[in-house]
């Protein structure tokens, strides 16, 4: 534990705690594929007639039978599987007649999006509300943060996202319709990232850009809105326990001005677990949220997902769970890098 | 000699469910350039005594006072901007446990030329030279590291010093240690209190000292106040501890081990309802 220990065991460690990295997230994605795969045998779903259609003869279905290897022992069928997944083949949709991982490259960047702005707006407006209900705790600003976040939290996306789209693009024309761009402007740009935003600016296609904005900043916000409540909530929390603290009277006593007590030396505590709830936040806006996605036309995951399952399109199911299952791994796998980065006692520890 | 600090009929009240509770129920005393001594036990109102002095008492709580003066300035109703000024560059606070009481995620260097830096207006490399050399003053045998060194890599008795270190740094005239050395090993106890009453005679600053260790009290200060549910019943000199008249300070006297002779049965405090009239 101590600082000395030369630079050849730093990176002894550093190597060693990569390898433990490594294999811990190996060993989680291989239990999500166990279980996505298991999904795929258990539900009541024949994969035989997803391919050929129910008026194939029977010698046609024993065929396909033998083709998709399922007369084989369950464990060779997972070698299959897992052999498939990594060469990026997840099947094919039998309703879109495409390969699935087309298919959410497609859909997914409509959702990366929307997510991001809504995370954005989520953080930056709920931590410093959290914070400032903190500081005023049992007053009037507390209580309009909490009553605010209460609604944020409480009230059903898909009514506020009606209303929303009743007052700012009905009547006040404040703001663009459902869909992500309209369709006057939906060949002005060529497809890259699948990130509008992104892709009109990057061609410098400002009234594109200018249009898709106007058309995510409704939904980006409502979600924003809900995952605000979430954020500012909990940060309300953390900091009451952070400003409790000794440390918080040390800093007093030697004549820290205010504002640094707050935003330094509490803020910078609350960080550490705060970083958790964004990143679960924003997993769970990136898994596509169907209500929003519905009231908005949004082409994402969440609306392609609700879709395949309505039509019993299991090979699209499966590889939008097994998608949504690696993004909340790899955000879990990023707040814990950020954890040891904010926390020197992680850091060592680690 | 005009005391440094004076305080007249000191009350500390907490609000409570059934009602405004009185912990400190007027206290006063005056401190010059010594060292007093503030014992009792538990919940007795010393460190919430201390505690006041610097502003400091805990919301929802309210402290009153006839006068509550720190060297010509009035400290009731004090302005922010006031306790600025003093809070740092004048009076500080050594507190119990450095595992709570250094801030976790921020170097010890940092926390301290953060102290020099708003309690004594100095920029940032006039800072770290005072710094290194106030840890070096608390027998810190190498600054540098504990300079660098976030507190969780420091022992009870580094943090301590590196605690004494943040709040003297400043050379401010009054400095009260509430119970500074009761989250350590006994053997650490003595080094760090040894540093501690070494600077603060070189320095001629006040000290209130806050123990519930009447041995260490009085083997430490020049004055003893013992307080006993919100009051002072007893003031002595630390010398004459032994003629202790109040029996709750009679009572903790023979608490204390004695070499010679058995002690059995052991000996408990009888308290007396009146004494807390």
């Amino acid at each position: 534990m101590t600082a000395d220990g030369g630079r050849e065991s730093a990176l002894l460690r550093f190597l060693w705690k990569t390898a433990k990295l490594i294999a811990t997230v190996a060993l989680t994605f291989l239990g999500l594929l166990v279980v996505t795969f298991l999904i795929g045998r258990v539900v009541p779903v024949d994969p035989v007639l997803a391919v050929i259609g129910d008026r194939a003869s029977q010698s046609v279905y024993d065929r396909v039978y033998v083709e998709l290897g399922l007369d084989r022992p369950l464990y060779e069928q997972f070698w299959m599987y897992l052999q498939k997944v990594f060469t990026g083949d997840f099947g094919e949709s039998f309703l879109t007649k495409r390969a699935i991982a087309d298919d959410i490259a497609r859909v997914f960047p409509a959702t990366l999006e929307l997510a991001t702005i809504a995370i954005v707006i989520g953080t930056a407006l709920g931590i410093p509300m959290g914070v400032w209900a903190a500081v005023r705790q049992g007053r009037l600003a507390d209580q309009v943060v909490r009553v605010f976040g209460l609604i944020g939290y409480s009230a059903p996306i898909f009514w506020l996202g009606l209303l929303g789209l009743l007052v700012f693009y009905a009547r006040l024309q404040w703001v663009a319709g459902p869909g992500r761009i309209d369709i006057a402007y939906e060949y002005a740009i060529t497809p890259a990232t699948g990130l509008l935003l992104l892709d009109s600016a990057m061609q410098g296609q400002w009234d594109a850009f200018r249009n898709i904005f106007s058309h995510i900043i409704l939904p980006a916000s409502l979600l924003g809105y809900f995952s605000m409540a979430y954020i500012s909530r909990m940060t309300r929390s953390f900091m009451l326990n952070e400003l409790a603290q000794e440390y918080i009277t040390t800093a007093r006593v030697k004549g820290v001005p205010e504002w640094r007590i707050i935003w330094v030396h509490a803020l910078r505590n609350a960080a550490v677990p705060l970083v958790t709830v964004v990143a679960l936040s924003y997993a769970s806006l990136l898994e596509g949220s169907v209500l929003t996605e519905t009231v908005f036309a949004w082409p994402g995951l969440g609306q392609y997902l609700t879709n395949s399952l309505q039509n019993a399109d299991m090979n699209a199911v499966l590889g939008g769970t097994l998608v949504i299952g690696a993004i909340f791994v790899g955000l879990n796998l990023l707040s814990d890098l950020l954890y040891s980065l904010l926390d020197p006692r992680v850091r060592r520890q680690a | 000699m005009t005391p440094l600090l004076t305080v007249e009929d000191l009350r500390i009240t907490f609000p409570t469910r059934s009602g405004p509770s009185e912990v400190v129920r007027g206290v006063s005393f005056t401190l010059g350039r010594e060292r007093l001594g503030i014992v009792g036990e538990s919940g007795s109102g010393k460190s919430q005594t201390g505690r006041a002095i610097l502003g400091l008492t805990p919301p929802p709580g309210k402290a009153t006072a006839k006068v509550l003066d720190f060297d010509g300035t009035d400290l009731r109703d004090a302005s922010p901007a006031t306790w600025r000024k003093l809070r740092g560059a004048r009076m500080s606070m050594v507190m119990q446990d450095p595992k709570f009481s250094l801030n976790p995620v921020m170097t010890i260097g940092r926390q301290l030329v953060e102290a020099l830096k708003f309690g004594a207006g100095e920029t940032r490399r006039q800072a770290r030279d005072r710094a290194l050399a106030m840890l070096e003053a608390v027998q810190i045998r190498d600054p540098e590291r504990v300079f660098r060194a976030y507190p969780h890599e420091l022992s009870g008795g580094m943090g301590q010093r590196a605690m004494i270190a943040m709040m003297l740094v400043t050379e401010p005239d009054l400095l009260i240690a509430d119970e500074p050395t009761s989250a350590l090993d006994v053997t650490v106890q003595v080094e760090v209190l040894r540093i501690l009453d070494r600077l603060v005679t070189t320095r001629g600053m006040g000290l209130i000292f806050i123990s519930h260790d009447l041995r260490l009290v009085s083997s430490f200060c020049d004055r003893v106040l013992v307080m006993y549910a919100g009051r002072v019943v007893e003031e002595l000199k630390a010398s004459d501890l032994d003629q202790a008249q109040h029996p709750y300070t009679r009572g903790l006297m023979n608490c204390l081990p004695k070499i010679e002779g058995s002690q059995r049965p052991l000996p408990t405090l009888e308290r007396d309802a009146a004494w807390a009239k």
